[in-house]
């Protein structure tokens, strides 16, 4: 099934927090990435039927989703709030989800969706004695009893170790493999890299990049890179740099050479060659903006 | 109505601490009338004074309050009631089933106590305790509904509830012969005089308008409550 987005924008009084989004969300499994406060909840929650769009539509397989509670037979929510019943045990949740879906057979479409989860063990104690993860399991188990054709997931890596990650990653891609769609959200690149065939990105309410693992990686690579260089001789090393055409600006600091890095891959080489050639020591070369922050507004200021 | 929202529902509502609070006030109003009996002073008029200013005037807000707010308002604060939401299910329907829990949980916790007390004093005499009763039991449901909604609409609808049930219905309403008219208690009062045949219980409030309101207030709440469900909004926390 296909999630269609058209020119969607939400905003709350004068703060627009989705601006102009227009995508398609297929089968396989896209990961929504961008910051914090990116907007990502905002367009999830819109997709989910959770937030009305102030411009623009949401559809699913051309069906409104805003208001019709008919659409929740093919989606499953897994939002991202902690809370669920602390008063039920899991195997009671996720059997009320089935039942509220009003399946066949309810305990058996709950066994399963425990087992999918690696829930068994603990399915008959109370949530409220669960750690986070472990609710973060359950409530994936509730979200997928009645088997739906899209799966929509607010974070749904936060709080999980690393082994309860991997396992839920496996469900995703294996789920993304079976032809399924479904969307996840996250701030951390290396997440959605290992997950998703589809990478949408997301910043400051709009949509800045499209595209498989590996286009975004380049396109995040293949940016001005900023160093800063410290060296036994920083102005030699300076004069030789500034004669190659990678090295877009150099300036002498008091903590050493900051140099703008413009061909990544060029500079990287030619580096420790130059260096060598003119007899300089390398001491340290730190990047100066690796952070997502600045690889994100990167993103965004080029796709203006 | 929906089963198995009514009853993690009623699991909500009763179950810890919550029970207590809602055990708490029918378990006042019998203390009173055991005492009154016990002084002697379980007359009539007593019992009539007893039944308007404690179990209408008092326990029947705060239940309607309790109940009526408990059945949604705190899973709309922790967002749990997403789980329901996402469902293939009508939202008025959910409105409905939680009405029905919030109705039932009164009628339990104050027409029955209400009785209780009455009969506890005078018996059947003057159909006192089947008129109040039957006023508890009907103005409760329309608390129930009242404060449902208010529990969708604001996240401060506990407040507003008691402020409304204090200081309306409680003030304005006693100094204020106008504002009488729009007070559950006195649609209540109306519809336990209709019964009762006491000459202590006298009310200024026709029936035709008491019915109505009632019915009005109750069928409103539900309705309106389910709307708003349908377009209930998840704003982000980012």
């Amino acid at each position: 099934m296909n999630l269609e987005l058209a020119q969607v924008s939400r905003w709350y009084g004068n703060v627009v927090a989705v601006n102009d989004v227009t995508m398609t969300i297929g089968p396989g499994v896209t990961g929504l990435l961008g910051p914090n406060g990116a907007g990502k909840s905002t367009l999830l929650h819109m997709m989910a039927g959770f937030l009305a769009p102030s411009g623009g539509t949401v559809t699913l397989d051309g069906t409104r989703i805003w208001r019709n509670h008919e659409i929740y037979r093919s989606i499953g929510l897994v939002p991202e709030r902690e809370a669920v019943y602390g008063f039920l045990t899991g195997r009671q949740f996720v059997l009320s989800s089935a039942l509220l879906h009003k399946l066949p057979d309810a305990e058996d479409a709950a066994r399963k969706a425990l087992a999918t989860v690696e829930m068994e063990g603990a399915a008959d104690r109370r949530i409220e004695t669960y750690s986070k993860g472990m609710r973060q399991r359950v409530k994936v188990a509730a979200a997928l009893v009645h088997d739906p054709q899209v799966l929509l997931l607010d974070e749904p890596f936060n709080g999980m170790d690393p082994r309860q990650r991997m396992h839920l990653m496996d469900l995703i891609r294996s789920m993304g493999t079976a032809g399924k769609t479904i969307l996840f959200s996250s701030h951390i690149l290396e997440e959605v890299e290992r997950v998703a065939q589809q990478i949408e990105v997301l910043v400051a309410g709009r949509h800045a990049a499209s595209g498989d693992f590996r286009e975004i990686r380049r396109r995040m690579t293949d940016r001005p890179h900023l160093f800063r260089v410290r060296s036994s001789d920083d102005r030699r090393l300076a004069s030789a740099l500034i004669a190659d055409a990678s090295a877009g600006a150099v300036s002498l600091t008091e903590a050493g050479l900051e140099v703008r890095a413009v061909d990544f891959r060029r500079f990287t080489w030619l580096l420790p060659r130059l260096a060598r050639d003119a007899g300089v020591r390398v001491l340290q070369i730190s990047p100066a903006d690796e952070d997502l922050e600045s690889v994100f507004s990167y993103l965004i200021n080029r796709s203006r | 109505m929906n089963g198995v929202i009514a009853g993690i529902s009623y699991r909500a509502l009763l179950g810890r601490r919550r029970i207590w609070l809602l055990v708490l006030l029918p378990a006042v109003l019998l203390a009173l009338a055991v005492l009154l009996r016990t002084v002697g002073a379980d007359g009539e008029r007593a019992t009539v004074e007893l039944l308007k200013t404690f179990a209408i005037g008092i326990m029947l807000p705060l239940l309607g309050l309790i109940a009526g707010t408990g059945v949604i308002a705190p899973e709309i604060d922790d967002g749990t009631i997403v789980h329901l939401l996402s469902k293939p299910i009508p939202r008025p329907v959910i409105a409905q089933t939680k009405f029905l829990v919030a109705a039932s949980v009164v009628a339990v916790f104050a027409a029955v106590p209400t009785f209780l007390a009455a009969y506890l004093l005078v018996g059947l005499e003057s159909g006192v305790a089947a008129g109040f009763t039957l006023g508890a039991l009907i103005g409760g449901v329309a608390y129930a509904a009242l404060f449902m909604l208010l529990g969708v609409v604001t996240r401060h609808a506990v407040t507003i509830g008691i402020a409304y049930a204090v200081i309306w219905e409680g003030l304005v309403g006693n100094l204020v012969p106008g504002a009488r008219r729009f007070s559950v208690q006195q649609w209540a009062q109306t519809v336990a005089d209709q019964i009762s045949t006491s000459s202590f219980l006298t009310t200024e409030i026709g029936l035709g308008f008491a019915a109505t309101a009632l019915a009005v207030v109750t069928a409103g709440g539900v309705v309106w409550a389910g709307q708003r469900l349908r377009s209930f909004s998840l704003t982000g926390d980012e």
